[in-house]
Protein backbone atom coordinates (compact mmCIF):
# COMPACT_ATOMS: atom_id res chain seq x y z
CA UNK A 1 0.00 0.00 0.00
CA UNK A 2 1.32 3.68 -0.77
CA UNK A 3 2.10 6.60 1.61
CA UNK A 4 -1.01 8.95 1.93
CA UNK A 5 -1.57 12.49 3.64
CA UNK A 6 -4.44 11.18 5.95
CA UNK A 7 -4.81 14.83 7.60
CA UNK A 8 -3.28 18.14 7.35
CA UNK A 9 -3.72 21.65 9.47
CA UNK A 10 -2.93 24.93 8.02
CA UNK A 11 -2.23 27.86 10.54
CA UNK A 12 -1.91 31.17 8.45
CA UNK A 13 -3.28 34.64 8.31
CA UNK A 14 -5.33 34.31 11.58
CA UNK A 15 -6.93 31.02 10.77
CA UNK A 16 -6.71 27.70 11.17
CA UNK A 17 -7.64 24.93 8.96
CA UNK A 18 -8.08 21.28 9.27
CA UNK A 19 -7.64 19.09 6.31
CA UNK A 20 -8.70 22.31 3.79
CA UNK A 21 -11.75 23.78 5.93
CA UNK A 22 -11.90 26.46 8.01
CA UNK A 23 -12.30 25.96 11.50
CA UNK A 24 -11.38 28.88 13.34
CA UNK A 25 -10.40 32.36 12.84
CA UNK A 26 -10.22 35.73 14.45
CA UNK A 27 -9.85 39.09 12.57
CA UNK A 28 -9.32 41.16 15.87
CA UNK A 29 -6.09 39.99 16.79
CA UNK A 30 -3.07 42.23 15.56
CA UNK A 31 -0.45 40.27 16.73
CA UNK A 32 0.78 36.17 16.38
CA UNK A 33 0.74 36.20 20.08
CA UNK A 34 -2.85 37.36 20.59
CA UNK A 35 -4.04 35.00 17.75
CA UNK A 36 -2.49 31.82 18.89
CA UNK A 37 -3.75 32.20 22.18
CA UNK A 38 -7.21 32.45 21.30
CA UNK A 39 -6.96 29.66 19.04
CA UNK A 40 -5.42 28.07 22.20
CA UNK A 41 -8.78 28.83 24.21
CA UNK A 42 -10.81 28.03 21.27
CA UNK A 43 -9.79 24.69 20.95
CA UNK A 44 -9.72 23.81 24.68
CA UNK A 45 -6.45 22.30 24.75
CA UNK A 46 -5.94 22.81 28.08
CA UNK A 47 -2.04 22.82 28.67
CA UNK A 48 -1.28 25.53 31.41
CA UNK A 49 2.32 25.15 30.11
CA UNK A 50 1.36 26.79 27.05
CA UNK A 51 1.53 30.21 28.62
CA UNK A 52 5.01 29.58 29.13
CA UNK A 53 6.07 28.74 25.94
CA UNK A 54 7.78 30.36 23.12
CA UNK A 55 5.81 31.48 19.80
CA UNK A 56 7.66 28.18 17.91
CA UNK A 57 6.44 25.89 20.65
CA UNK A 58 2.79 27.59 20.94
CA UNK A 59 2.96 27.12 16.80
CA UNK A 60 3.41 23.51 17.18
CA UNK A 61 1.36 22.88 20.21
CA UNK A 62 -1.66 24.11 18.27
CA UNK A 63 -0.83 23.19 15.14
CA UNK A 64 -0.16 19.29 16.70
CA UNK A 65 -3.05 19.43 19.11
CA UNK A 66 -5.51 20.53 16.05
CA UNK A 67 -4.65 17.38 14.09
CA UNK A 68 -3.98 14.93 16.93
CA UNK A 69 -7.32 15.44 19.30
CA UNK A 70 -9.18 14.71 15.83
CA UNK A 71 -7.62 10.47 16.96
CA UNK A 72 -9.46 8.18 18.54
CA UNK A 73 -6.24 7.00 19.64
CA UNK A 74 -2.47 8.69 19.59
CA UNK A 75 -0.07 6.34 18.31
CA UNK A 76 2.61 6.42 20.94
CA UNK A 77 5.08 5.34 18.22
CA UNK A 78 4.04 8.25 15.77
CA UNK A 79 7.15 9.94 14.57
CA UNK A 80 7.74 13.73 14.43
CA UNK A 81 9.38 15.64 11.24
CA UNK A 82 9.05 19.19 11.95
CA UNK A 83 10.74 21.76 9.81
CA UNK A 84 11.47 25.44 9.15
CA UNK A 85 13.53 28.48 8.03
CA UNK A 86 13.98 30.48 11.48
CA UNK A 87 14.73 28.40 13.71
CA UNK A 88 14.20 29.47 17.27
CA UNK A 89 15.77 32.87 16.51
CA UNK A 90 12.03 34.73 17.31
CA UNK A 91 13.35 33.42 20.86
CA UNK A 92 17.04 33.53 20.89
CA UNK A 93 16.50 37.31 20.59
CA UNK A 94 14.16 37.64 23.42
CA UNK A 95 16.48 36.10 24.97
CA UNK A 96 19.74 38.01 24.36
CA UNK A 97 17.40 40.98 25.21
CA UNK A 98 16.51 39.88 28.20
CA UNK A 99 20.30 39.21 29.72
CA UNK A 100 21.57 42.85 28.31
CA UNK A 101 18.04 44.82 29.18
CA UNK A 102 18.30 42.51 32.77
CA UNK A 103 21.44 43.81 34.31
CA UNK A 104 23.00 40.28 32.73
CA UNK A 105 19.79 38.07 34.19
CA UNK A 106 19.11 35.43 32.12
CA UNK A 107 15.80 34.33 32.12
CA UNK A 108 14.95 30.32 32.78
CA UNK A 109 12.09 30.23 31.20
CA UNK A 110 13.00 31.96 28.20
CA UNK A 111 16.22 29.71 27.98
CA UNK A 112 14.53 26.55 28.24
CA UNK A 113 12.99 27.34 24.77
CA UNK A 114 16.27 28.24 22.65
CA UNK A 115 15.85 25.30 20.93
CA UNK A 116 13.83 24.36 18.14
CA UNK A 117 13.33 20.83 18.38
CA UNK A 118 11.46 21.88 21.85
CA UNK A 119 8.70 21.85 20.25
CA UNK A 120 8.56 18.64 19.34
CA UNK A 121 9.30 17.80 23.46
CA UNK A 122 6.48 19.66 24.36
CA UNK A 123 4.16 17.60 21.69
CA UNK A 124 5.68 14.25 22.46
CA UNK A 125 4.87 15.46 26.67
CA UNK A 126 1.43 16.32 26.33
CA UNK A 127 0.79 13.45 24.02
CA UNK A 128 2.91 10.62 25.19
CA UNK A 129 4.67 9.83 22.58
CA UNK A 130 7.88 7.73 22.71
CA UNK A 131 9.21 8.19 19.16
CA UNK A 132 11.69 9.55 16.57
CA UNK A 133 11.84 13.18 16.26
CA UNK A 134 14.00 15.38 14.24
CA UNK A 135 13.65 19.48 13.38
CA UNK A 136 15.29 20.50 10.92
CA UNK A 137 16.52 24.12 9.06
CA UNK A 138 15.57 24.69 5.57
CA UNK A 139 15.98 28.05 3.84
CA UNK A 140 12.82 27.25 2.22
CA UNK A 141 9.59 24.45 2.77
CA UNK A 142 11.08 21.87 1.45
CA UNK A 143 8.82 18.84 0.54
CA UNK A 144 10.93 16.48 -1.20
CA UNK A 145 12.62 16.08 1.56
CA UNK A 146 10.21 16.26 3.92
CA UNK A 147 8.60 13.51 1.63
CA UNK A 148 12.14 11.21 2.07
CA UNK A 149 12.51 11.22 5.12
CA UNK A 150 8.72 10.55 6.01
CA UNK A 151 8.79 7.69 3.96
CA UNK A 152 12.27 5.87 5.04
CA UNK A 153 11.08 6.19 8.55
CA UNK A 154 7.18 4.53 7.94
CA UNK A 155 9.23 1.99 5.15
CA UNK A 156 11.90 0.89 7.30
CA UNK A 157 8.95 0.11 10.14
CA UNK A 158 10.69 3.31 12.52
CA UNK A 159 7.26 4.47 12.66
CA UNK A 160 3.79 3.69 11.21
CA UNK A 161 2.73 7.19 11.37
CA UNK A 162 4.70 10.74 11.30
CA UNK A 163 3.71 14.00 11.80
CA UNK A 164 5.07 15.96 9.43
CA UNK A 165 5.67 19.72 8.16
CA UNK A 166 6.77 22.83 8.25
CA UNK A 167 6.19 25.50 11.64
CA UNK A 168 7.72 28.89 10.71
CA UNK A 169 7.41 31.88 13.36
CA UNK A 170 9.16 35.08 13.33
CA UNK A 171 7.97 37.91 14.86
CA UNK A 172 4.50 38.26 13.83
CA UNK A 173 5.33 36.57 10.44
CA UNK A 174 3.81 32.92 10.89
CA UNK A 175 2.81 29.76 8.39
CA UNK A 176 2.45 26.35 10.11
CA UNK A 177 1.10 23.51 7.74
CA UNK A 178 1.60 20.25 9.55
CA UNK A 179 -0.24 16.74 8.37
CA UNK A 180 0.09 12.59 9.35
CA UNK A 181 1.34 10.47 6.20
CA UNK A 182 0.83 7.32 7.32
CA UNK A 183 0.43 3.91 4.87
CA UNK A 184 -3.18 3.95 3.77
CA UNK A 185 -5.44 4.95 0.36
CA UNK A 186 -5.65 8.48 0.04
CA UNK A 187 -3.65 11.77 -1.34
CA UNK A 188 -0.33 10.00 -2.26
CA UNK A 189 2.71 11.78 -0.05
CA UNK A 190 4.38 13.03 -2.69
CA UNK A 191 6.15 16.72 -3.52
CA UNK A 192 3.45 18.00 -5.68
CA UNK A 193 0.86 17.21 -3.25
CA UNK A 194 2.56 18.67 -0.45
CA UNK A 195 3.16 21.94 -2.54
CA UNK A 196 -0.35 21.93 -3.16
CA UNK A 197 -1.66 21.99 1.00
CA UNK A 198 1.23 24.06 2.08
CA UNK B 1 3.91 43.50 55.06
CA UNK B 2 -0.14 43.54 52.74
CA UNK B 3 2.07 45.76 50.27
CA UNK B 4 4.67 43.47 49.63
CA UNK B 5 2.79 40.50 49.53
CA UNK B 6 0.71 41.94 46.51
CA UNK B 7 4.04 42.73 44.91
CA UNK B 8 5.54 39.85 44.67
CA UNK B 9 2.22 38.71 43.42
CA UNK B 10 2.79 40.90 40.81
CA UNK B 11 6.23 39.77 39.88
CA UNK B 12 5.13 36.43 39.84
CA UNK B 13 2.46 36.91 37.56
CA UNK B 14 4.74 38.96 35.32
CA UNK B 15 7.96 36.66 35.42
CA UNK B 16 6.28 33.21 35.26
CA UNK B 17 3.55 34.26 32.53
CA UNK B 18 0.86 33.11 34.71
CA UNK B 19 -2.35 34.11 32.38
CA UNK B 20 -5.87 34.86 33.23
CA UNK B 21 -4.49 34.66 36.97
CA UNK B 22 -4.90 38.04 39.19
CA UNK B 23 -3.46 39.30 42.50
CA UNK B 24 -6.75 38.48 44.11
CA UNK B 25 -6.67 34.53 42.64
CA UNK B 26 -3.58 34.00 44.72
CA UNK B 27 -3.95 33.73 48.50
CA UNK B 28 -0.93 34.74 50.84
CA UNK B 29 -1.08 30.80 51.96
CA UNK B 30 -1.52 28.73 48.73
CA UNK B 31 1.32 26.24 48.03
CA UNK B 32 4.01 27.82 45.14
CA UNK B 33 4.51 23.81 43.75
CA UNK B 34 2.73 20.51 43.65
CA UNK B 35 -0.98 20.87 43.97
CA UNK B 36 -1.22 24.87 44.87
CA UNK B 37 -0.13 27.36 41.89
CA UNK B 38 1.57 24.11 40.34
CA UNK B 39 5.16 25.80 39.60
CA UNK B 40 7.69 23.81 38.55
CA UNK B 41 11.69 24.44 38.46
CA UNK B 42 11.95 26.54 35.95
CA UNK B 43 9.64 28.83 37.67
CA UNK B 44 11.93 27.97 40.99
CA UNK B 45 14.53 29.22 38.76
CA UNK B 46 13.17 32.51 38.07
CA UNK B 47 12.10 33.12 42.03
CA UNK B 48 15.36 32.55 42.86
CA UNK B 49 16.65 35.35 40.28
CA UNK B 50 13.61 38.08 41.44
CA UNK B 51 14.69 37.56 44.92
CA UNK B 52 18.65 38.49 43.46
CA UNK B 53 17.57 41.14 41.27
CA UNK B 54 14.68 42.92 42.90
CA UNK B 55 15.80 42.00 46.47
CA UNK B 56 19.42 42.00 46.76
CA UNK B 57 19.01 38.08 48.07
CA UNK B 58 21.58 35.72 47.00
CA UNK B 59 20.47 32.03 47.75
CA UNK B 60 23.33 29.74 47.85
CA UNK B 61 21.70 26.80 49.46
CA UNK B 62 18.86 24.85 47.81
CA UNK B 63 17.28 23.60 50.85
CA UNK B 64 16.77 27.44 51.64
CA UNK B 65 14.18 28.17 48.62
CA UNK B 66 12.11 25.34 49.84
CA UNK B 67 11.12 26.96 52.87
CA UNK B 68 11.38 30.55 51.29
CA UNK B 69 8.87 29.11 48.26
CA UNK B 70 6.19 27.50 50.25
CA UNK B 71 4.05 30.33 49.89
CA UNK B 72 3.65 34.33 49.30
CA UNK B 73 3.41 34.47 52.84
CA UNK B 74 6.94 32.80 53.51
CA UNK B 75 8.42 34.30 50.79
CA UNK B 76 7.26 37.76 52.13
CA UNK B 77 8.45 37.26 55.41
CA UNK B 78 11.83 36.05 54.31
CA UNK B 79 12.25 38.90 52.03
CA UNK B 80 11.06 41.41 54.61
CA UNK B 81 13.72 39.96 57.34
CA UNK B 82 16.71 39.60 54.13
CA UNK B 83 16.38 42.26 51.59
CA UNK B 84 19.07 44.51 50.98
CA UNK B 85 17.38 46.60 48.49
Amino acid sequence: MKNSIVSYCNIKNNQVFLNGEKIFHDEEASEFLEFIKKAYKHFELDYPKFYKMDSLCKLAMVGGSVLLNQLDEVDSEMALVFSNKSSCIDIDRIHQASISENEGYASPANFVYTLPNIALGEISIKYKLRSENSFFIFEDFNPSFLVDYTTSLINLNKAEQVLCGWIEVFENEYNAFLFIAKEAEGLTLNKENLLKLI
Amino acid sequence: MEELKKEIKEKLIEALNLEDMSVEDINDSDMLFEEGLGLDSIDALELIIILDKDYGIKLTDSKDGKKIFQSIETMAQYISEHRTK
